[in-house]
């Protein structure tokens, strides 16, 4: 099927924002990430993978702020960004198993990750990959006449790459519907980003005339407001929009960082800002919800990821030569 | 019937397909409203409006990354990256992300994307806007790589690769650009990974593409003249190869020799020996590649001319294997 035929099917299960449901979605990524953890250690998991924990408020937040035909990319931690646009976590659970219920059959694996249905472009595992791939998406969108906004998420490590700074200029010159979220988590991998960036980021954007916002990204309501403005500049036809969401990541960069970088209590501080804690706070206080109720909403969610893993676990394996036969008669170069 | 110049027939390639197909977008540095520096692109902006034909910032690797965004989301990009050298700065998007889309997302989406590019020497652009990027390409499964020699292959293969669902790298070699020759039919459109026989001979295959072909062309006629018949084969697509006419050439003729324009180390011109060496080893007498030398491309006129392949180079490495002499050779 050519790109031009995919791009009508879109059925985009879009976060709500109504009572629990955000603190729901990134309840399901917490528990997903923690299952992924499990499952790396046992092996089921193969190569690397890097996870979402800690930064959940800003998917959420910026997904929900979007309709249905919107599309978004993110980065090689992108198992928050595939489900907070609403990708199965069956199919994304099976295929970081390699499984070829997978959503890409087993092909992808985590970083990688590609759900069009879902508006997911794409995970890229090149830092600012999502960048290009959105200035593209949204390029399409524009010349097409379509009122759809595509999304980047990328890591502050990412200011420093050409995509940035290339990608950006030509979405501004285009007045392009993008919106660029860079996601700042304080580290470039192992990496404190100011030791190795010069200036400030959002000035980067500023400077090129693009709007800027910059929100507290342990805070999903905050996440979310920031993202309804950015959204509606670049829907607007204003041109791109630059979100900036201050957060944190509660573990390693990757399977094999035991986080010594950090500074000491940083982690501890940042664990009282817990996105989930925030937002089930804010719930009881505004009596959207008591705690019983949250209690057994969590207990659900634990629940669903439980039988995920299950399901996962019992799901096939690719075929080894269908698989690549499957390629092959596709009419791939 | 008048000739048809090789810029003209990339321009009306361009021309029809964004005529035919709405879809289309053609886009780089320079080639809107400039009409480009090879002046191949002049009057598009015009005819198909700026939507759709516009001018980019010097941003290679955002051009290739907007290219391939938009080709996954319905349209079908054309993109020019100036110099065939600057194709580097752009590899990122066209291997990592263009070339694997298809199959990383199980086949979700294609990528109709054409990557035109202004490649080869003989120009005196000197070692960094003269090289021949085949080489870097040619690992990439996901991509197709079209090497046009003649302005009737230039127009047909060209509206080939914006209609192909693959990404294709479409070379146009610099010193082709003024070249005229016969136009095609109306509307032709060729097939990809389709070599052509421009000659039929009987003593040994010379296989190459480009402007390579014409070398190899007039060297044919010079050899004819000495006694020697050689078919030529213009290889058209580099990626995917057409194994097969090569195959049946060498069965008839028992001799390859490959041409190419570009590093000995690497070449495309090994994977054609190592192809037919595999398949048709019982057939070979002799199998060999002329190249150029594994060193940058040098400016002055006389050392360029000197390092690239020319009919006078093939005609004596054609006397070298064959154990012939030239005609007028005091040796």
């Amino acid at each position: 099927m050519s790109g031009t035929d995919r791009i009508v099917a879109e059925a985009a299960e879009l976060v709500r924002t109504e009572g629990t449901a955000l603190l729901e979605r990134m309840l399901l990524i917490r528990r997903f990430e923690d299952a992924v953890q499990r499952l790396f250690q046992r092996g089921e998991v193969h190569g690397t993978t890097h996870l979402y924990s800690g930064q959940e408020a800003g998917a959420v937040g910026v997904c929900a702020a979007l309709r249905p035909g919107d599309r978004a990319a993110g980065t090689y931690r992108g198992h928050g960004h595939a489900l907070a646009l609403g990708v199965d976590p069956q199919g994304l659970m099976d295929e970081l198993l390699g499984r070829d219920t997978g959503v890409c059959g087993g092909r992808a694996g985590s970083m990688n990750v590609v759900d069009l249905e879902h508006g997911l472009v794409g995970c890229f595992g090149i830092v600012g990959g999502s960048i290009a791939a959105v200035t593209g998406v949204a390029l399409a969108f524009q010349r097409r006449g379509i009122e759809h906004v595509a999304v980047a998420f990328f890591g502050e490590g990412t200011s420093n790459q050409a995509y940035f700074a290339e990608c950006l200029n030509f979405a501004q010159v285009l007045r392009l519907p993008a919106v660029f979220v860079c996601e700042n988590n304080r580290y470039m991998e192992f990496t404190p980003i100011e030791e190795v960036t010069a200036g400030d980021i959002v000035a980067r954007a500023e400077a090129l005339g693009v709007w800027t916002r910059t929100v507290d990204g342990m805070d999903v309501q905050a996440v979310h407001a920031g993202a309804s403005e950015a959204v509606a500049h670049a829907r607007a036809g204003e041109g791109p929009a630059f979100l900036q969401t201050l957060t944190y990541r509660f573990v390693g960069h990757s399977r094999s960082d035991p986080g010594a970088y950090r500074k000491p209590g940083e982690l501890d501080e940042m664990r009282r800002r817990d996105p989930l804690a925030v937002e089930r706070a804010r719930l009881i206080e505004a009596g959207t919800a008591d705690e019983s109720e949250l209690d057994e909403l969590e207990g659900r969610v634990a629940r669903r990821i439980d039988e995920v893993v299950e399901r996962a676990l019992a799901a096939p394996f690719p075929s080894a030569d269908a698989g690549m036969r499957e390629y092959k008669e596709s009419g791939a170069a | 019937m008048a000739e048809l110049e090789f810029r003209d027939a990339v321009r009306d390639a361009l021309d029809e397909e964004l005529a035919r197909d709405e879809a289309v977008v053609f886009f780089g540095e320079d080639v809107a409203r400039p009409g480009g520096v090879f002046a191949v692109t002049g009057g598009l902006q015009e005819r198909h409006g700026s939507m759709r034909v516009f001018d980019t910032p010097i941003s290679e690797l955002a051009i290739a990354g907007a290219a391939f965004g938009a080709a996954i989301s319905g349209l079908r990009p054309v993109i020019e990256i100036m110099f065939g050298d600057f194709l580097f700065l752009a590899m990122d998007s066209l291997a990592n992300q263009a070339a694997k889309y298809w199959f990383v997302s199980r086949e979700q989406a294609s990528v109709p994307l054409v990557v035109r590019s202004a490649v080869g020497a003989g120009g005196r652009f000197g070692a960094i806007h003269s090289q021949m990027p085949v080489p870097w390409f040619q690992g990439i499964p996901g991509l197709k790589i079209v090497a046009p020699s003649t302005p009737r292959d230039a127009k047909a293969l060209l509206k080939a690769a914006i209609r192909d669902e693959n990404p294709v790298l479409f070379l146009e070699h610099k010193r082709l650009y003024a070249l005229k020759g016969e136009p095609g039919d109306d509307g032709e459109v060729a097939q990809l990974g389709r070599a052509n026989v421009v000659r039929t001979g009987s003593d040994l295959t010379i296989v190459s593409a480009m402007k390579g072909v014409h070398d190899v062309l007039a060297a044919a006629e010079q050899l004819a003249t000495e006694g020697i018949d050689a078919e030529v084969v213009d290889l058209r697509t580099l990626r995917p190869l057409d194994r097969d006419t090569v195959l049946e050439s060498v069965r008839r003729t028992n001799r390859l020799m490959v041409v190419e324009e570009g590093p000995r180390t690497g070449g495309w011109a090994g994977g054609v020996l190592a192809d037919v060496t595999e398949d048709a080893l019982e057939y070979l007498d002799d199998a060999w590649r002329l190249t150029t030398a594994d060193a940058p491309i040098p400016y002055s006129p006389p050392l360029e001319d000197a390092f690239l392949p020319s009919a006078e180079s093939i005609v004596a490495s054609v006397h070298e294997h064959l154990n012939t002499r030239p005609v007028n050779s005091s040796a």
